[in-house]
């Protein structure tokens, strides 16, 4: 007992509380600093919704319409504030219900954590009523899970769960609490985490990394940057905006990384990608040296490996060691926080501008916008395109509203065409491609910044994946905007099926329901745009709307999203058409 | 040179806990990799587990795993070693006819020969241990094979390293 330090003097000192299980569990959350999660009820976890009642002045718990949309609000409400998003399931149906969220937080970095209920401890394994083994199940999809049959495990349990969310490269977590748990009770105390032996979440920084990569970037001729999520969730925007003016390095971006830098900023050359912009994609196979900052080659980033930037070193800075080399060979990796990392790299660099280079990035750029550009924003036929939309939002919020898209084809035409002003405002399902993601997730989005406008852009069919959620928006009277961008189709799998599969269309049309209809009977106010002359102002009706709106805009048929690297072909033979 | 496969015996290091072989296992299942042995133990450093699993696969691909499995949260630290750098031993029973034991000389050179050692005996049957290399629990199963067995079992490898782990210095570090 002599080993004690005098933190842990204090804690064990603090008063206790003789509380159950389940109050515990909302004093654990209020500790975490949460004011809103998401949730269904059922059986296993309602001790937990009767506390959530009796805290209802101090905790706000948003119902949802099915479980996979509180994890998306979750997600919405991490990726929009930088805090952890908590979604809460009963056992059984409405633990699995979570899974697809989980997943996608999982492999888009999202920190939340999901709250279960599980059946009575002593009936654990007799396939009881309700009883599935979520813990197993959530495994593969999150960073870390506990299941908890005691309820004085609960405060470190917790603790641990939102430390380990948050920390490093961040991610879900699952904590299953048996009914017994929850009922149980036992004296409380709460102690943040501040530490696990075993987990390291941030490496540290090696200046000499920083020095072999600082003169790499010193002495390159044609250097280009790619960044990515890393740069927001480090929180090093401004970090990434004095490296690349100060050496004047052209920038791209992945999905996951728009708008951490503002759209307009002449060194930002775009989205790279199967669907990105032209000149970072063919560039990325002359460039000399190519900077990856908190991204993680993704396959749809990369295109076919064995040619993609061979002919350039490549620097990595990241803060998750397993990505190093992973899928592509680095020159130098720089493991570590991207804030931390780049504020170092700053004074190492020397000032430069490479003209000529980014040059070329401009005159790309010309041939895009002379092929495709030009007729997706400015288009001359009778037909409504996705992208004229998205221009009219564009002109309309100035680059301030926060843009949550759904998956598919409005999906890349959004990222590729909203403007961004402020960071943290793309918000998509970037590495699971999860259709249904966008409603909900603007939920959490909104709720976690009141002041923002958030518009969601769906497509039809993702769209009916969570339309359910309308029921959450008017109940909670969540103002947010959706833009329905309807073309009738599975767009995105209806372009492939035309350039792929001999324009075999095998499952894609859709034969959808009044869609406008639906949101009026969710009492939400609604309009439909079928000719370009009620385009604006009906997106000024939306914008200038207090309350949710619902705008579905019927777009042509059978339009496709250029430029495309087809899969398996290497980046630099991107198509136009 | 990365792409051939090699023999690998890894070393991970953890905090106990009830889920954490099914994310490891997991981690070689979506890779399509087969575990050749797995063997789960107390280590050197109290409270800690130590785990070694026996693995066929090119280096490049062991690298990647390792950072994979070191990912996970409960995991101290993960190594992996070649043959070469490990001293490495399996061990195995086999349960025989006593009779056999009486009847047939032979099986007493084959004992006295393999360093095996006789765990029990009975009137119905005898029980016979030996560790050593797999080459030499394989010789051994054939010579007995031709007279009977009733029983066979080997456990996966264990291993040590030739070079230092340092555990112990990490967890100070935390400590401090
Ligand atoms: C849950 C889920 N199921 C299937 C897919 C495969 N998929 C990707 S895009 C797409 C079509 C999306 O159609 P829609 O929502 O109408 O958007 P559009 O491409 O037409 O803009 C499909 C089916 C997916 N990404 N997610
Ligand atoms: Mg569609």
């Amino acid at each position: 007992m002599e080993t004690l330090t005098v933190k842990q003097k204090q804690y064990l000192e603090q008063p206790k509380e003789r509380i159950s299980g389940s109050e515990a569990i909302v004093r654990c959350l209020l500790a975490e600093g949460v004011d809103v999660l998401y949730g269904y009820p059922g059986g296993a976890i309602m001790p937990v919704y009767d506390e959530l009642y009796k805290y209802q002045d101090k905790i706000h718990h948003v119902l949802t319409r099915h479980e996979q949309g509180a994890t998306h609000s979750a997600q919405g409400y991490a990726r929009i504030s930088g805090k952890v998003g908590v979604a809460m399931a009963t056992s059984g149906p409405g633990a699995t219900n979570l899974i697809t969220g989980i997943a996608d937080a999982q492999i888009d970095s999202t920190p939340i954590v999901c709250i279960t209920g599980q059946v009575p401890s002593h009936l654990l394994g007799s396939d009881a009523f309700q009883e599935t083994d979520i813990v197993g199940i959530s495994t593969p999809v999150t960073k870390w899970n506990h299941q908890i049959t005691k309820a004085s495990e609960i405060p470190e349990v917790m603790a641990k769960a939102f430390y380990i969310a948050k920390s490093g490269r961040p991610g879900p977590v699952l904590i299953d609490i048996t009914k017994d748990a929850q009922f149980e009770e036992f004296d409380f105390q709460y102690k943040k985490c501040e530490g696990i032996r075993s987990y390291n979440p941030v490496p540290k920084v090696e200046d000499s990394k920083l020095a072999a990569a600082a003169d790499l970037i010193n002495n390159a001729k044609k250097p280009m940057i790619v960044w990515g999520q890393g740069v927001i969730l480090g929180k090093a925007e401004d970090e990434l905006k004095a490296v690349i003016e100060k050496a004047g390095i052209p920038s791209a971006w992945t999905i996951m990384g728009v708008s951490a830098i503002p759209t307009s900023h002449p060194l930002n050359i775009g989205m790279v990608g199967m669907h990105g912009n032209y000149a970072p994609n063919v560039l990325t196979n002359e460039c000399d040296v190519l900077i990856a900052i908190g991204m993680r080659f993704d396959d749809r980033v990369t295109g076919k490996l064995d040619e993609y930037a061979k002919q350039a070193k490549v620097i990595h800075f990241e803060i998750d060691p397993a990505e190093i080399d992973k899928n592509v060979k680095t020159d130098v990796a720089v493991l570590g926080n991207s804030k931390e990392s780049l504020t170092k790299l700053l004074p190492l660099l020397n000032a430069n501008s490479h003209t000529e280079w980014l040059q070329k990035f401009k005159d790309l750029y010309t041939i895009e916008f002379n092929k495709v550009i030009k007729n997706d924003l400015h288009p001359t036929k009778e037909g409504l395109t996705m992208g004229e939309v998205l221009n009219e939002i564009n002109t309309q919020s100035k680059g301030e509203a926060a843009i949550v898209s759904d998956v598919g084809q409005h999906q890349m035409i959004a990222c590729r065409y909203a403007e961004f002003n402020k960071s943290k405002s793309n918000i998509t399902s970037g590495g699971l491609g999860t259709m249904g993601f966008a409603l909900p997730a603007a939920i959490g989005a909104k709720m976690a910044a009141p002041d923002r406008e958030v518009v969601a852009i769906i497509g039809d069919g993702g769209y009916q994946m969570t339309i359910q959620e309308l029921g959450t928006i008017f109940q909670t009277k969540v103002p947010v905007k959706i833009v329905v961008l309807n073309n009738d189709f599975l767009g995105m799998v209806r372009q492939w099926q035309q350039l792929f599969f001999d324009k075999r269309y095998a499952s894609t049309e859709m034969t959808n329901p009044d869609f406008v209809a639906i949101a009026k009977g969710y009492y939400v106010d609604a309009k439909r745009v079928t000719k370009r002359e009620e385009l604006a102002s009906a997106v000024e009706e939306m914008m200038q709307s207090k309350d949710a709106y619902f705008l579905e805009v019927c777009v042509e048929k059978e339009d496709n999203v250029f430029p495309m690297v087809p899969s398996g072909a290497s980046v630099s033979d991107i198509r136009l058409e | 040179m990365d792409k051939k496969i090699k023999q690998f015996t890894v070393s991970v290091y953890t905090e106990n806990n009830i889920g954490l072989l099914n994310r490891i296992s997991a981690i070689f299942q979506r890779r399509h990799i087969n575990i050749e042995s797995i063997n789960s133990s107390a280590s050197e450093i109290e409270g800690v587990t130590r785990w070694t699993i026996l693995v066929n696969m090119t280096e490049d691909q062991m690298k990647k795993i390792i950072g994979q499995i070191e990912k996970q949260v409960e995991v101290i630290k993960a190594y992996y070693h070649t043959d070469e750098e490990t001293i490495y031993q399996e061990s195995c029973m086999f349960k025989i006819k006593s009779d056999l034991l009486f009847d047939e000389r032979q099986i007493q050179n084959i004992i006295k020969e393999s360093n095996a050692r006789i765990v029990t005996v009975n009137k119905e049957f005898f029980v016979l241990e030996k560790s050593g290399r797999r080459s030499e629990i394989e010789l051994l199963h054939r010579e007995l094979s031709a007279f009977g067995i009733m029983q066979f079992v080997r456990s996966g490898r264990i291993a040590v390293t030739k070079d230092e782990m340092k555990i112990t210095e990490m967890l100070a570090a935390f400590n401090n």
